[in-house]
């Protein structure tokens, strides 16, 4: 259609005026006054007017002017009716006069747009100026928002304080008022961040901040901690309902910082109701709900951790203090210790997989708790020797008494394996087990499937090294079944017989394996000394090139006593027997009779004698009949002696070796150190003293834990012995002699 | 080819004519008169039989000199000479020692003493003294170490007027510990480092932590006690 060919052209004047007529409706329409809504023709023709009044040829094409008034319009419509209007009012209701007048500017911004929108095509896009809604936008920001923002906010903060103290409030009316503030934005947030954000943040903080210190004050952990849990939650939702979500991180970390953080130390350590009190108390939900708070904060959890190790580091303390007050006369009960710090053990581990989440700093945490405790000594005992004890119990108790289940001594084998684990001195604990293996396996006490299955397990968690010489231990003992066998076909077939009609059993043990025995020149009875000989053809026989070597303190022997009464079987070891056997010659023997004839030393001769004599079974009247041996006494055969058992065990207490152990794990460790060492240097040639003392503990570490004094000596040795030498320019420093 | 083989033939005349031309390419030439006095003076404290100064010769050298035989310079001379058995000269070594102090007669050896204490204890020299000083007291062949008491002895006259506090703590507690009944050389030459290193007796530079010898930390741990 071109019906614009044949018109006048429009005037500005005139087009203005037009335009203006059609805008006074608009506004009565929006404002919600009575007037009828614009016909289809007048919508059209307030479009066409604009229309017209741009293609018109020149002087009269007002696309300039008209974009002009189109500014105009709105900027009128801004500083004359919406302002004021907002202006007027306070609090809540210029709020909603906000928001209302908002709206409704944006509809007049659409319509307007509608208007003059052939601007939009040709003006505007040739020009590369502002659309019409960037104009819209832009005015009523530069007219109203920037005028009212500051009371905006400090109205929506006050009202937000409102809520936050419990009051019901409009959240609708704050979720618009806030979009607000993102729109005028104008493609950023940062009129949202500076005119908004930024306060609402401070007030929080001083709000939370001052929660806190009242809160921390009256309130016990636990009733703190619910606090704090629905603080979190009801900012959580704020943000949902009415705040933009990129404050959610600021304002869950600002409440974290002020309710969690700053009086972390204070509120775990709270007496009474801290995470040492809910930790003794079992409070599994108070602790659950501690992690979950403390976890959401970076870093948030060291604090809680650090809390528990010294709960943890007490508790076990504690334990060691009590066994050191109990263990009277030097003796400390084993049994009741181990158990007992097995029990904490699996009282905090549940706490740490439950409550803690399986989080490796609680787990941490507790091993270092562990490790303090762990390796205290009681009563001169170290951890090592009472745990090797501890299992030997175990074991022999479970040998006598098979009604003891299996799963239970599988729980106490895995127990003392973690337990291990905490122990810096390794190796001392091996020794030890070493020792009380040795004597388990000798004397029969001991149920093979419980020896094999804590070898496994050991082997598992520290290596084969850890267990070898243990296993050997065993399969002699395996092989000693066959040996036995073999040695008895010997003796029927050499027809030999049995020798003097002794019965009698040789363990062949492996030197490498089993811990290191004294051996004695005990003169042994005649009967005795024919089996040594058979043996030792039967073994020449069977095997070449190795020597026996007799440790007869190890060996028992089962002999018939003729007393007058009657004959008592007595279950003695092979010292005993050789004293009681010397009696068979003669009726009275003085104390250095004895020594001369048997050729013991005279701690083990004193031992025997004092078993035999001056315990519950006396067998041999001792002269004079003193509790102690000397030297000067004499003793005489008891053929008196009865008693209504047919069967008598005597036992010989062992000696306390531990000085002995303690000596050669210390000997051990001094190989280990200097082999450690050479072996650094050679690969590392040169190295730093520092740095080598460092190396050599941590590759000792698996199995103890190096005295830096002794790294240092046998330094020195290797110095003096050139294997290594010192720097000449730098003393510091080690240098590998090839 | 003729001019070759009459040089050498000269070379070989002059080497079989005299011993002492011997010494002729040494940094400081001797003049065969300056050699004859050397020899004459070591004739005179010489043993004839061993044709070497043993420790007699040695102590009446030294009160000739007006020093005391177990003064420092004795062992400085000793050094000089690189004498190898304690309490004994060579003909060689003392030769050796003698043309390099220039001294041919007694007094000139005696005025040479105070010049050869500055040589000494210059620096550069003094860390090669102080492992001889060891080294010359290692008597028998594969010995490496030293007894606690001739320690003590080497210390004071080494030492001692240099480091006269050190040397009194030190020996002090040498002879009360039980430890050690041996000091081998690295220990003896920490010992010389630490005088150097460490200021006494505050002892705050000293790091137990850093490589010095063990008898060294006890040592410092043993006067902290004492001063506690």
């Amino acid at each position: 259609m071109s019906f614009s060919q044949n018109r006048e052209p429009i005037t500005i004047e005139d087009g203005f005026k037009l335009i203006d007529a059609a805008v006074t409706k608009l506004t009565r329409i929006i404002e919600g006054k009575p007037e009828p809504p614009f016909l289809p023709e007048e919508y059209i023709g307030n479009y066409t007017i604009v229309y017209n009044m741009c293609i018109q040829k020149p002087p009269h094409d007002s696309s300039g002017p008209l974009y002009e008034k189109y500014g105009a319009i709105l900027q009128a419509y801004d500083k004359l009716t919406i302002l004021p209007s907002i202006m007027e009012k306070h609090d809540e209701y210029m709020l909603r006069e906000v928001s209302r007048w908002w709206e409704i500017n944006k509809i007049m911004v659409r319509w307007l747009s509608h208007f003059f929108y052939y601007l939009d095509r040709y003006y505007i896009a040739r020009n590369g100026i502002p659309s019409l809604t960037v104009v819209g936008m832009t005015c009523f920001r530069d007219h109203v928002y920037e005028k009212v923002h500051f009371n905006v906010k400090q109205v929506v903060i006050a009202l937000i304080h409102k809520e936050r103290e419990g009051q019901q409030i409009d959240r609708a009316l704050l979720k618009n008022v806030l979009d607000l503030f993102v729109q005028n934005g104008m493609g950023n947030m940062e009129r949202y961040e500076k005119d908004f954000e930024d306060f609402f943040l401070t007030e929080t903080n001083s709000y939370y901040s001052r929660k806190a210190s009242s809160w921390i004050q009256e309130d016990s952990c636990p009733e703190y901690m619910i606090k704090a849990e629905e603080s979190l939650k009801k900012e959580k939702e704020r943000v949902s309902h009415y705040l933009h979500s990129d404050t959610e991180p600021k304002l869950v970390a600002n409440v974290q910082t002020n309710l969690l953080v700053s009086v972390a130390k204070q509120l775990l350590e709270k007496e009474n109701s801290g995470c040492s009190a809910l930790l003794r108390d079992d409070k599994t939900d108070d602790l659950s709900r501690m992690y979950r708070l403390y976890h959401a904060i970076p870093q948030g959890l060291e604090p809680v951790a650090v809390a528990f190790r010294l709960h943890v580091t007490a508790e076990g303390n504690s334990l060691i203090k009590q066994a050191e007050d109990a263990a009277t006369s030097g003796i400390v009960e084993e049994q009741v210790l181990v158990r007992k710090i097995i029990d904490l053990h699996d009282k905090y581990m549940a706490y740490v997989t439950d409550c803690f989440q399986n989080h490796t700093l609680f787990h941490k945490s507790l091993k270092e708790a562990f490790e303090i405790f762990c390796n205290k000594k009681v009563a001169g005992s170290s951890s090592a020797e009472m745990l090797a004890t501890f299992c030997d119990n175990v074991f022999k108790k479970a040998a006598n008494d098979k009604s003891n289940d299996d799963s239970t001594i599988e729980s106490t084998i895995d127990n003392v394996v973690k337990l291990l684990d905490y122990i810096s001195d390794k190796d001392l604990f091996a020794e030890f087990y070493r020792k009380k293996l040795a004597r388990r396996l000798l004397f029969g006490k001991f149920s093979d499937d419980h020896e094999r299955s804590i070898l496994t397990k050991l082997k598992g968690q520290f290596g084969g090294q850890f267990t070898s010489q243990m296993e050997g231990m065993g399969t002699d003992m395996q092989l000693g079944k066959d040996q036995q066998t073999g040695f008895e076909e010997y003796l029927k077939n050499a027809n030999t017989g049995k020798p003097k009609g002794v019965d009698f059993t040789v363990t062949v043990l492996t030197t490498g394996f089993w811990p290191s025995y004294k051996t004695s020149d005990l003169n042994l009875p005649l009967e005795m000394v024919n089996c040594i000989e058979s043996f030792k053809a039967y073994y020449e026989i069977k095997t070449k090139h190795r020597r026996l070597m007799w440790i007869y303190s190890l060996g028992n022997c089962n002999l018939t006593a003729r007393f007058d009464a009657k004959p008592i079987e007595l279950i003695v070891s092979t010292y005993q027997a050789a004293v009681l056997c010397a009696f068979n010659h003669t009726e009275r023997l003085t104390y250095q009779e004895l020594i001369d004839q048997l050729n013991l030393s005279h701690e083990d001769l004193v031992r025997v004698l004092h078993s035999l004599s001056c315990a519950k079974y006396k067998f041999l009247k001792k002269d004079p009949a003193s509790k102690t041996i000397s030297k000067t006494d004499s003793f005489e055969f008891n053929s008196k002696f009865t008693d209504k058992m047919r069967r008598i065990k005597v036992p010989l207490p062992p000696v306390d070796d531990r000085k002995k152990v303690v000596e050669d794990v210390d000997k051990d460790r001094r190989y280990a150190i200097d082999a450690s060492l050479v072996r650094i240097m050679k690969s590392r040639k040169v190295l730093p003293h520092q740095q080598l003392v460092s190396e050599c503990v941590e590759q000792l570490s698996r199995m103890f834990k190096p005295d830096i004094k002794m790294i240092k000596k046998r330094i020195e040795d290797l110095i003096t012995r050139d294997y290594l030498e010192r720097d000449t320019e730098n003393p510091n420093t080690f240098k590998y002699v090839a | 080819m003729r001019r070759s083989s009459a040089a050498s033939k000269k070379k070989s005349d002059s080497i079989t004519s005299s011993t002492t031309d011997l010494f002729r390419s040494g940094p400081s030439k001797a003049t065969s008169k300056e050699m004859d006095r050397i020899d004459h003076l070591f004739n005179q404290y010489a043993n004839t039989s061993s044709n070497l100064i043993d420790p007699e010769g040695i102590e009446e050298l030294c009160s000739n000199l007006e020093v005391p035989h177990t003064d420092i310079r004795i062992l400085m001379l000793a050094w000089k000479m690189k004498a190898e058995k304690q309490g004994y000269f060579t003909q060689e070594e003392w030769r050796r020692g003698l043309k390099a102090l220039r001294a041919d007669t007694l007094s000139k050896l005696k005025k040479a003493l105070p010049e050869l204490e500055k040589e000494v204890r210059r620096q550069s020299n003094f860390a090669d003294f102080y492992a001889y000083a060891f080294r010359y007291c290692l008597t028998e062949e594969k010995q490496k170490s030293i007894d606690i008491e001739t320690i003590c002895q080497l210390l004071d006259i080494v030492m001692g007027s240099t480091f006269r506090a050190q040397v009194d703590y030190f020996v002090e507690y040498l002879k009360i510990q039980n430890d050690y009944k041996v000091i081998n050389m690295d220990q003896w030459m920490g010992f010389d480092r630490f005088c150097n290193e460490i200021s006494f007796p505050e002892m705050t530079e000293y790091n137990p932590e850093l490589a010095w010898p063990l008898v060294l930390d006890s040592f410092v741990e043993w006067i902290s006690e004492k001063q506690a």
